[in-house]
């Protein structure tokens, strides 16, 4: 599928997928919607891209809903559902970026908001330029929270500072970020994207299998109990000890040199 | 005669069939259908299989009846043919416990036949559902009538009437399936369960899934009943005296199937 508003990178098994609406702030419309869900699909299918990083042309992130196209479907005699909307659009997003058993790193170059907030939220990891900047925004415009931001948030930062977010509105710098453990690390405008291609094909590298089952049962801890999460990674562990880059981890590790992973 | 629609193979006591045709995510076919109910009862028959597991693939168990082989059928057709119920018939005669290993689609005829079954494990990646309605029919090999008996009227007639599918977790919770595993593990794990139920006493192991069988059958004065006369027959098996004596003088039992 050639996309309109994303640019689909792969090098070295990192795919990088970039928000290319420029004009709108990487801004979702339905192109937007479409082509991510379809490059997230591309990229679970294929088994050479072992690491994911996410990232937006020029100086914002990801503004969240492009509002333009919804106010014009407000105004139509269908009107609009809301709902139905989420299901099919963000919902399915971040369904998909939880479940890629793979590591997603977000390159926040700059504003993240609404949607963008929750895209970044959903990815593993977040790098952030000293640029990047992050608000809710929901409650701007009247709105609940959606694209997990209600589940993910408070998760990542604790329910205080998530409420205050949603609440207020406020805009969070980098590094408030940072101290709130919203983002893993900030760098310089500059250093951003080379620091995170760094990490990312270091992750290439690592056993794929052993990360996605470490994302499966993170995913699971949020809810279930003590009993069945430890029955849970008696299962995970069952799997990965049977992949061939435990044997070689083991091996390299007896015979004192580095494993090389392949991922299987 | 060569199978062409299912695998069968023997696990020590435990009895494979895999439904094989991955093309049309093992749609059930008539030709299908002949064949499990073939193996089905000649596991049942055979001594040295205790508990048989029926699987698809990863993707699907079974996305439901072949549609191709009914969209020209007739009332009158479909009674004379009757490949659907006279095949899933022979698989509710089947006197030994049969599982079902399910992952991805287990749709239409394909969640009837994993509800045919005595257990169904899933893999997280299933999906269950009664799709029919789409297509302008209802179930109709007992998706009505066992769906409600697993997860409840209400929520069986949403799924029937609106033909949503529901994943494996979901279906964990209404008790349609008794354990969810990993993908990687899921039907390992069904051939470790029939394995262990496979090492039981095999009289007692039949009794015992008759008279559960019967729950849907007996008000429950009748099902005590019932019950009663099963459990007094099993003090005429060498297997009781074994086992009883084996408990007492703690040691392993070695049953003999009598």
């Amino acid at each position: 599928m050639a996309y309109q508003t994303i640019l689909y990178d792969k090098s070295d098994g990192v795919v990088t997928i970039t928000l290319n609406r420029p004009d709108k702030s990487n801004a979702f419309d339905d192109v937007l919607i479409a082509d991510m869900i379809d490059a997230l699909k591309q990229v679970e299918r294929d088994a050479d891209a072992r690491a994911v990083v996410i990232t937006g042309v020029g100086k914002n992130f990801c503004a969240g809903q492009d509002l333009g196209p919804m106010l014009e479907r407000y105004q139509s005699p269908e009107g609009v559902s809301f709902g139905a909307h989420l299901r099919k659009s963000y919902n399915v997003i971040i369904a998909r970026v939880r479940a890629l058993e793979k590591p997603v790193i977000a390159a926040i170059n700059g504003a993240a908001a609404g949607a963008g907030l929750g895209l970044t939220c959903a990815c593993d990891l977040r790098y952030a330029s000293e640029a990047a900047k992050f608000r809710m925004a929901f409650i701007g415009i009247a709105l609940a929270p959606d694209s997990a931001t209600s589940f993910l948030l408070p998760r990542l930062i604790g329910l205080g500072r998530a409420t205050e977010m949603a609440f207020t509105n406020d805009l969070i710098d980098a590094p408030t970020a940072l101290q709130y453990g919203l983002v893993n690390r900030v760098f310089a405008p500059e250093d951003l994207l080379p620091k995170t291609h760094e990490l990312a094909t270091r992750l290439a590298q690592s056993p794929t299998k052993s990360i996605g089952l470490t994302k499966r049962a993170f995913n699971r801890s949020f809810s279930v109990d003590l009993e069945t999460a430890l029955e849970n990674e008696a299962n995970l562990q069952e799997i990965a000890g049977h992949t061939a880059d435990h044997i070689e981890g083991v091996q390299a590790f007896i015979d004192k040199r580095a494993p090389q992973f392949k991922g299987k | 005669m060569a199978l062409e629609n299912i695998v069968v193979s023997t696990d020590g006591a435990v009895g494979l069939i895999q439904l094989n045709r991955p093309k049309v995510l093992n749609a059930l076919s008539g030709a299908l259908m002949i064949e499990l109910g073939d193996a089905v009862e000649a596991m049942d028959k055979d001594a040295s299989i205790r508990c048989i597991v029926i699987h698809g693939s990863e993707r699907a168990f079974s996305a439901g009846a072949d549609i191709d082989q009914m969209k020209t059928a007739t009332p009158v057709s479909m009674i004379e043919n009757n490949w659907i119920n006279r095949n899933f018939d022979r698989l509710r005669h089947v006197t030994k416990p049969i599982i079902a290993a399910v992952s991805g689609y287990c749709l239409g005829g394909g969640c009837e036949l994993a509800m045919s079954c005595d257990i169904i494990l899933a893999s997280e990646t299933a999906q269950f559902g009664q799709p029919e309605i789409s297509i302008g029919i209802i179930p109709g090999a007992g998706g009505t009538q066992r769906l409600p008996r697993a997860i409840g009227k209400s929520r069986a007639m949403e799924l029937v009437l609106t033909g949503k599918f529901i994943g494996a977790r979901e279906a964990e919770a209404r008790g349609l399936v008794s354990r969810v595993a990993p993908v990687e593990l899921y039907l390992e794990e069904a051939k470790t369960l029939a394995r262990e139920i496979a090492s039981k006493p095999p009289v007692a192991v039949r009794f015992a899934k008759e008279a559960i069988n019967k729950v849907y059958e007996l008000p429950l004065t009748e099902g005590l009943d019932y019950e009663s006369r099963l459990f007094h027959v099993l003090f005429s098996t060498e297997d009781q005296k074994e086992g009883m004596a084996a408990f007492v003088e703690k040691r392993k039992p070695e049953w003999k199937g009598k």
